[in-house]
């Protein structure tokens, strides 16, 4: 499972653009805002959260579509279905090594974008956290999605139409858990249901996966 | 005698051919009555003006936006643990129907909201989660659309079916965490003492049971459409091959 882990890894940097791509899609995104809404640093801190939320769903919509689609079309999937470990860890590990490539750069990139979009001080703090926490689940779903297109031919638009859907209860949670951050109120309720959907989809959400792909190996 | 019986498709043409005209007439003998007592004989509503008379389409129209979600979700299970293709072939089936009933729900309850809350559209709790179930169908469609192989494709969306009714009931209750709505309570319940009156709830179980038979009415038609376009395109294949 580590080789893998690593193997993905290795792919996503020597095919180029795997760290690099996402972050700067983001930055683009972060970037574009103010000219659609006006430079008033008031409004722009009010929708700084948010934004950068939206964002983080977007950059990692970006990369979901290779996920499987090279290891299909050269065969190695099929490989991967018949090795020893089961299927569901070939998903996650392939999840893993998405959120690694794109989420984790999102994470520790948002302070630095916040910045730019005057997120207020307390707010900081809960941006990291509910972006730690919620970016995995976007992960996860992600794979699934991809799982479910991996035979089409132009699957991408189809995908973001699966997959955008599944991220509402994530993106809520966790911009609702920045909002009350950093103004100060009580943050257990996002919290909690932001940590709790992560953690029920990492568990069951790569089962569905796995079958999807099952049936697409067919 | 079980219900399996109706997983042979021969067995399903004969007994829907069989109904249809009668769900048909049942139809028209409940919808025609329930909207026509409803629009032209129910008194107007004090603080509501004319613009209750939406209630006889919004509510059936809403109810049956989310039960047939529930019926896709059964019959995807069903697909997916017996490998009955009728029932695929309902899921299919019932899709488009759930989504314009869905875009009914939505356009009327615009419709009701203008001049009651001076809006077309707000943030409100149930007016959300509507236009995510909204999507959902959209993508569940698409996905049927996008593959070849039908049992690939029967498969595949059964699979976003089970998938898809967790995150939208999830939706269901982030949204209602996210926003407190304008959208009033449930008047309609079994068990409550609070209800709206006789005068009016009368003519809507009448629509409601119009719109129930309206969609299983359009939902063997549609299943048998699709059963025949089965059966077209394996003749096509047969011919093909000879």
């Amino acid at each position: 499972m580590i080789a893998l882990l690593m193997r993905d890894l290795r792919l996503a940097i020597r095919a180029g653009g795997g760290f690099g791509l996402g972050l700067a899609f983001f930055l683009i995104v972060v970037t574009l805002v103010p000219f659609g809404v006006g430079p008033e640093g008031a409004i722009l801190s009010r929708i700084a959260a948010g934004i950068l939320w939206l964002g983080a769903l977007l950059a990692c919509l970006l990369s979901l579509d290779r996920i499987f689609a090279l290891d299909f079309e050269d065969g190695s999937l099929d490989l991967l279905a018949t090795a020893p470990i089961p299927l569901e860890a070939v998903v996650t590990m392939k999840a893993l090594a998405h959120w690694i490539t794109t989420g984790l750069p999102l994470v520790l990139a948002a302070p630095l974008f916040a910045v730019l979009l005057h997120l207020p001080t307390p707010a900081y703090f809960w941006l990291e956290v509910s972006l730690l926490l919620g970016t995995p689940a976007l992960s996860v779903l992600g794979t699934f999605g991809a799982a479910l297109t991996v035979g089409l031919k132009r699957g991408g638009l189809l995908l973001s139409l699966l997959v955008l859907p599944l991220y509402v209860p994530t993106l809520i949670f966790g911009a609702e858990l920045v909002r009350r951050g950093g103004e100060g109120m009580a943050v257990q309720v996002p919290l909690a249901m932001l940590a709790g959907i992560t953690a029920a989809t990492i568990a069951l959400v790569p089962f569905a996966s796995a079958a999807a792909i099952r049936v697409n190996l067919r | 005698m079980s219900i399996w019986e109706y997983a042979n498709p021969v067995k399903f043409m004969k007994t829907s051919g069989f109904l249809l005209p009668w769900l048909v007439g049942l139809t028209v003998l409940t919808l025609v009555p329930g909207l026509v007592w409803g629009f032209f004989f129910t008194p107007l509503a004090a603080e509501f003006g004319a613009t209750v008379k939406v209630i006889y389409v919004h509510v059936p129209a809403a109810t049956f936006a989310i039960n047939i979600w529930v019926m896709m979700l059964v019959t995807s299970l069903i697909w997916l643990i017996r490998r009955h293709h009728v029932s695929a072939l309902a899921a299919k089936a019932a899709a488009p129907i759930g989504m314009v009933m869905t875009l009914i729900a939505l356009i009327t309850g615009a419709f009701w909201g203008q001049p009651m809350w001076g809006t077309w559209w707000e943030w409100d709790p149930r007016l959300t989660s509507f236009l995510i179930l909204f999507l959902f169908y959209l993508g569940y469609m698409a996905l049927w659309e996008a593959i070849e192989n039908p049992d690939t494709a029967a498969d595949l969306t059964g699979v976003l079916c089970l998938v898809g009714s967790v995150f939208a009931l999830l939706s269901r209750y982030a949204a209602m965490f996210w926003n407190q709505g304008l959208h009033q309570g449930s008047t309609l319940s079994l068990d409550k003492e609070e209800h709206i009156a006789d005068v009016f709830w009368q003519p809507l179980v009448l629509t409601i049971v119009g719109f129930g038979l309206l969609f299983v009415t359009l939902l063997l038609l549609r299943t048998r459409t699709e059963i025949r376009a089965r059966r077209l395109s394996a003749l096509e294949q047969r011919e093909r091959m000879a």
